[in-house]
């Protein structure tokens, strides 16, 4: 006999785009709409918390709304609803989780609150159907910078982190400085492609006795060293090749301590998460040096390495299958760790 | 005629059923600003002991603003959840008319006052229902003088005269200043009444409610049959009633961003980091 669908909403609202989805059994998306305030915050180069909450109020309904009609379904299709509740910013995240377990209380469907970071592991079950875990993946976002083990569905060892900035946080410090604005990684990595990635050498990062983690400040503080004394002596600075320069150092070091995570402990798989593996010069380099190896490399198209709900619906699946429930008091944790409940 | 009040504008989160003129159930809890834990299950448990089931509620009151941010976001998210999965309009209701509406009957020049930060309240008044000076943020000080301006000639001072009624969580801040610089008689609502109430949002709901039905020539039979996403494409809605997906808070105070970015505050993101540079802080 063949295996009952199970259908689930998706909501996410932990940063700065009101997003809904309809994930069919966890891999099979039927809608995916991402409401993106990201030109309104450009003009304050980075997220303003309280514009963000605000219009996660105003959009949340009508893209609810629209992620049901694109999937030619009403609520009474909807197995359960899964809503991200952490980590992200406080105001944001609330909207969504009120919003998330109203719907569930009114509509009598059971809620799963799912992490923000599980859901972006998750994106890459959506892309390849055939994937299961185990695998190693690398998570690297605006606010996050994980190097995992993926044991099983929803179940993750952390291997390395970052000691400071997150990987996109240093992208967008950078690009600001170079005045190339927000967003900074996209804007960094189209400006590096005409750039020489060997212009200017800057120090990879290295947290001592811990081969896994990752730190970026350093290099940060390298790159502003930099704009900062070029600035003060007059000197023209070349954007293109400093944000080569840049990219080099920080892809090198994502992409060397992966696959040392890989050989050392015998996987085959190699998968990527998180708006940061949306870079091409990331997504190449780790193909390339997963190929030489002759590992896989996973990573998910760029619609589902930014934020988005169907990866939320997607990791809610398989906490859903396996019991997993939460209430009506359910809180949004804005620093919730990866692993925890 | 079933309407659930929603308020989560302050300290307070309160939930109530009023039917046909009849308060059926008032949840208030006056804590910790925890509404994100505690209103739903508020709501569930109201529903649930009052025997009242949400497929019989007509729509849902609740309180739009001014008030914390943050709290009216999770009363406005949950209100349009439960609107939208029932499929019924929300009623969009000033926090602090519903505050006033607390001491509608004391025939007072009623103030409500929500401590807005800043050295400022949020505030208005009413007397008997009616609007005697619209709502603003504004220090404590300025309100005492335009409250002087809209009391009758010659009430300063007068024993006779009707008093001034202050209510709300912005009382116990201002509460001193108040009352040595009001020349006019002031008094303070009793606890029961003094905090924001869920059947207040709740009663005023039901009255503008029941003012767009009869303005569309509808019962509420009718409208409750249509069903609010239907009533929106028909184009019936309007004022403070409508469909969930147009509710949105009045915060009364744009974001602190925005308000630097128009006074011209807003510096280029870029010249920040490098300043910072420069000061060795990055």
């Amino acid at each position: 006999m063949q295996k009952k669908d199970c259908v689930i909403l998706g909501i996410e609202s932990s940063c700065d785009e009101t997003a809904a989805a309809v994930v069919r059994n966890g891999r099979e998306v039927l809608s995916n709409i991402i409401s993106s305030q990201i030109d309104i915050h450009t003009v304050y180069g980075g997220v303003v918390p309280e514009i963000a909450s605000r219009l996660h109020c105003e959009n949340i309904n009508g893209v609810i709304r629209l992620a049901l009609k694109d999937a030619g379904m009403t609520f009474s299709d909807i197995d359960a609803i899964a809503v991200t509740y952490g980590p992200g910013l406080v105001g944001a995240l609330l909207v969504g989780v009120s919003e998330a377990k109203a719907l569930s209380y009114a509509l009598g469907k059971p809620l799963v609150g799912v992490h923000h970071i599980e859901g972006h592991v998750a994106a890459n079950f959506i892309q390849y159907p055939e994937l299961e875990p185990p695998f190693v993946c690398l998570i690297v976002s605006g606010g996050h910078t994980h190097l995992v083990i993926v044991r099983d569905y929803g179940e993750f060892e952390i291997i390395g982190r970052s000691r400071d900035d997150a990987a996109g946080e240093a992208y967008d410090k950078v690009a600001r400085a170079v005045g190339l604005g927000y967003p900074g990684g996209p804007k960094v990595d189209k400006a590096s492609q005409t750039g020489n990635p060997h212009a200017i050498v800057f120090p990879e990062g290295e947290v001592k006795d811990h081969p896994y983690d990752f730190t970026f400040s350093g290099l940060k503080s390298a790159v502003l060293n930099y704009i900062n004394k070029a600035n003060m002596t007059g000197t023209e600075i070349n954007v293109p090749d400093l944000c080569a320069s840049f990219q080099y150092a920080v892809v090198d070091a994502l992409v060397s301590r992966t696959l040392r995570c890989a050989k050392e402990q015998g996987f085959q798989k190699v998968a990527m998460a998180g708006g940061v593996s949306a870079n091409s010069t990331l997504r190449k380099a780790m193909e390339a040096a997963c190929r030489e190896n002759g590992m896989e490399c996973y990573y998910p198209a760029p619609v589902y390495c930014t934020d988005n709900a169907a990866m939320i619906a997607a990791a809610g699946y398989y906490e859903y299958q396996k019991g997993v429930r939460s209430g009506t008091d359910l809180n949004a944790v804005p620093n919730l760790k990866l692993g925890e409940r | 005629m079933v309407i659930l009040g929603i308020e989560a504008s302050g300290l307070v989160a309160s939930a109530a059923v009023w039917e046909d003129g009849v308060l059926r159930a008032e949840y208030t809890i006056n804590n910790k600003l925890t509404h994100s834990q505690t209103l739903l299950p508020m709501i569930e448990a109201m529903l649930s002991l009052s025997e009242t089931a949400l497929d019989c509620v007509d729509a849902i009151a609740v309180s739009e603003g001014p008030g914390s941010f943050t709290g009216l976001r999770i009363g406005a998210a949950t209100a349009k959840g439960l609107a939208l999965a029932k499929d019924i309009p929300v009623i969009g209701i000033s926090s602090l008319r519903a505050l006033s509406e607390n001491e509608a009957d004391s025939g007072m020049l009623v103030v409500p006052l929500m401590d807005a930060r800043r050295g400022q309240v949020y505030c208005g008044a009413w007397q008997d229902g009616k609007e005697i000076i619209s709502e603003r943020a504004v220090p404590i000080e300025e309100l005492i003088g335009t409250l002087r301006q809209a009391l009758p000639d010659g009430s300063a001072g007068e024993k006779t005269a009707p008093a001034v009624l202050f209510l709300g969580d912005g009382v116990p801040v201002h509460k001193e200043t108040i009352l040595k610089t009001a020349d006019f008689p002031c008094r303070f609502a009793s606890a029961g009444n003094a905090r924001q109430r869920a059947a207040s949002v709740a009663e005023l709901g039901a009255a503008d409610y029941a003012a767009w039905l009869s303005e569309n020539g509808f019962s509420a039979e009718e409208a409750k049959a249509l069903g609010a996403d239907r009533l929106s494409g028909l184009g019936k809605f309007s004022g403070s009633v409508m469909n969930s997906d147009e509710f949105v808070p009045k915060y009364l105070r744009k974001p602190q961003a925005e308000r630097e970015k128009e006074a011209g505050l807003l510096e280029d993101p870029g010249m920040r980091s490098l300043r910072k540079i420069a000061r060795g802080a990055c």
